[in-house]
């Protein structure tokens, strides 16, 4: 795949990643007491006695990602494109294989480290410190960040409650602040579907001028038309497994075919 | 130059994993989530000391942001607790016969322990209560049981300002060992900080312990002397001299005690356990280092589904 292997230099490696959840509590009788102390009795059996039950959410995926791509993650809902972004960034633990990555991958995402009782003005400063910015950088970059959001287009909002703001406008300063900081690996999950239709063209703006600063950039988005406008390349992962993985064109087309397919259970290819 | 490669994986144009592994050397990739050592650790907890303190400022500002009192609760909850505490005890139990100073004498000991009780409830479920956060953005994992320990500490600092206008109400004296307030918190708080973390690592493997907590604390309370004076309880009973030994040097008593005598001037020297500071500072190490060591061990477990 890598056409000039002597330029390229890789920034994210995944070998052979299985990524498993453990659910407490959803064995047979999950609810009752009875159920509850025979789990705890018989604590040392197998798990699936002990009531965990394991949902295998990325089977044998291996990848290599390379300085200066942006690469789409496309699959239908619950086929582990966010588990296998999160493993990457280093924040879930792979079950078997291994992920190496250049410096710190990090997510596009702060929205929990927001909270809805401050002001939007405390809340772009605790998620840049949450990010890992520094006071002065966050002091630089504020009005950035707040013309970028549009937020106080319509009047003073920022220095209101976050906990007031509509959906739309909460969504475009929660992207507004992720966006500020700049990243080596740069995972991006669902973002670009929030916000107005200018909102949605600015951080498409945003994004390339990303992908220009930072090594690699991942996308997840079920938009293919963002995929087609951002990425040149493509992993398609369908029920954990990497199903394809090539240029955004052709491995769309197949996408498309296999989306547009009467609804019956996806067999295997 | 277009590549379609179909599923299985492993054998797609990507060499085997053994490959994969040599060229991730090759180019010096590290493992995505590996723990650091201890130093980088400690080095990267410091780099965001700011976003710990504006993390605790924040959950303690949101905490009565809908309350149409406001931020007057920080102050009027500490004291309403002494209030209902003086009543049941001071007034139904009459525990404080033989106690000078019986009102300082109480409402220094619940405040102290409130400090103590909080920051290790906090400390449980500081890992396991925000998930969200541990899944979703990437910082040396103790800023969370550090920063509701400051929460804590801020929280205490209102309290304590409640308490010193009990303490001039009740006409104890300012006294150039008010002083000694500050050693006192700076122990106590290193102490609440590691047992948090060694609650909070605890807690992300084992989230019912958050239930089981309250009981352990409340026993904590009834034997740490938040109510009566330890001595007197310890000279009547005639206990073996472990029990003796064991419930002068439990901890939150300590704190308790050296917080009393730094205070209230009728509180003498005489009713401190023997070296007592030394004590203090012991505890307030084992737990602090301890705890640190402990929760960073299991650093990259944090977070898992």
């Amino acid at each position: 795949m890598a056409e000039n292997p002597n330029e390229q230099i890789p920034t994210v490696v995944a070998s052979g990643v299985d990524i498993v959840y453990r659910v407490n509590g959803t064995g047979a009788g999950r609810g009752t007491a009875t159920a509850a102390l025979n789990r705890m009795v018989r604590r040392k059996q197998s798990e699936k006695a002990a009531g965990v039950r394991k949902v295998h959410a990325v089977r044998n995926v291996s990848f290599v990602a390379y300085r200066g791509e942006a690469i789409g993650l496309i699959g239908t809902n619950g086929s582990g494109k966010s588990t296998l972004l999160k493993a990457v960034a280093g924040l879930l633990p792979v079950e078997n294989g291994s992920i190496y990555t250049d410096g710190q991958p990090s997510l596009l995402g702060v929205n929990a480290a927001l909270m809805g009782d401050l002001t939007g003005e405390r809340n772009v400063y605790l998620g840049g410190l949450a990010m890992g910015m520094s006071r002065e950088q966050i002091k630089e970059r504020y009005q950035g960040i707040v013309d970028f959001s549009g937020i106080n287009e319509k009047g003073d909002f920022i220095t209101l409650p976050m906990r007031t703001y509509s959906s739309g406008m909460g969504a475009r300063l929660r992207f507004s602040i992720a966006a500020a900081k700049d990243h080596d690996v740069l995972l991006i999950d669902e973002a670009l579907a929030t916000g107005d239709r200018s909102f949605q063209q600015r951080s498409e703006a945003r994004i390339r001028e990303l992908r220009q600063h930072a090594g690699t950039v991942f996308l997840v988005s079920h938009n293919n038309k963002s995929i087609r406008d951002t990425c040149d390349r493509v992993l398609w992962l369908e029920r954990g497994e990497l199903r394809m993985d090539g240029p955004t064109d052709d491995v769309l087309k197949e996408y498309e075919a296999f989306t547009n397919r009467p609804a019956t259970p996806a067999r295997a290819a | 130059m277009s590549q379609v490669l179909h599923t299985p994986p492993p054998s797609q144009a990507t060499p085997a994993d053994d490959d994969l592994t040599a060229l991730a050397a090759r180019y010096g990739l590290s493992v995505s989530g590996a723990r650091p050592t201890l130093r980088a650790y400690d080095s990267q907890l410091w780099a965001r000391r700011h976003f710990i303190t504006a993390f605790a400022t924040a959950k303690l500002t949101a905490q009565y942001s809908q309350a149409k009192l406001g931020q007057v609760w920080q102050v009027m909850t500490p004291l309403l607790n002494a209030a209902v505490y003086y009543f049941i005890f001071g007034v139904l139990l009459g525990t404080k016969h033989g106690v000078p100073d019986y009102i300082p004498f109480l409402v220094t000991g619940v405040f102290i322990w409130t400090f103590t009780q909080s920051s290790i409830m906090a400390g449980t479920r500081a890992i396991a209560g925000n998930l969200g956060l541990v899944r979703a953005l990437h910082f040396p994992r103790a800023a969370l049981p550090i920063s509701f320990c400051i929460q804590q500490l801020q929280q205490l600092l209102f309290s304590m300002a409640a308490l010193i206008v009990i303490l001039l109400c009740f006409g104890v004296p300012v006294t150039a060992s008010w002083l000694l307030v500050i050693p006192a918190l700076v122990l106590q708080f290193v102490f609440n900080a590691g047992v948090s973390m060694v609650m909070a690592r605890m807690g992300a493997s084992t989230p019912d312990i958050a239930q089981l907590m309250p009981f352990v604390l409340r026993t904590w309370m009834y034997v740490s002397g938040v109510m009566w004076s330890l001595d007197k309880l310890s000279a009547k009973n005639h206990m073996p001299h472990v029990v003796t030994l064991m419930l002068e040097n439990n901890p939150a008593a300590i704190y308790i005690d050296l917080m009393r005598f730094a205070l209230i001037d009728s509180y003498h020297s005489s009713s401190l356990p023997p070296h007592v500071w030394a004590v203090a500072t012991g505890w307030a190490l084992l737990a602090g280092v301890g705890g640190f060591i402990y929760f960073w061990k299991a650093e990259e477990t944090y977070g898992r589904g």
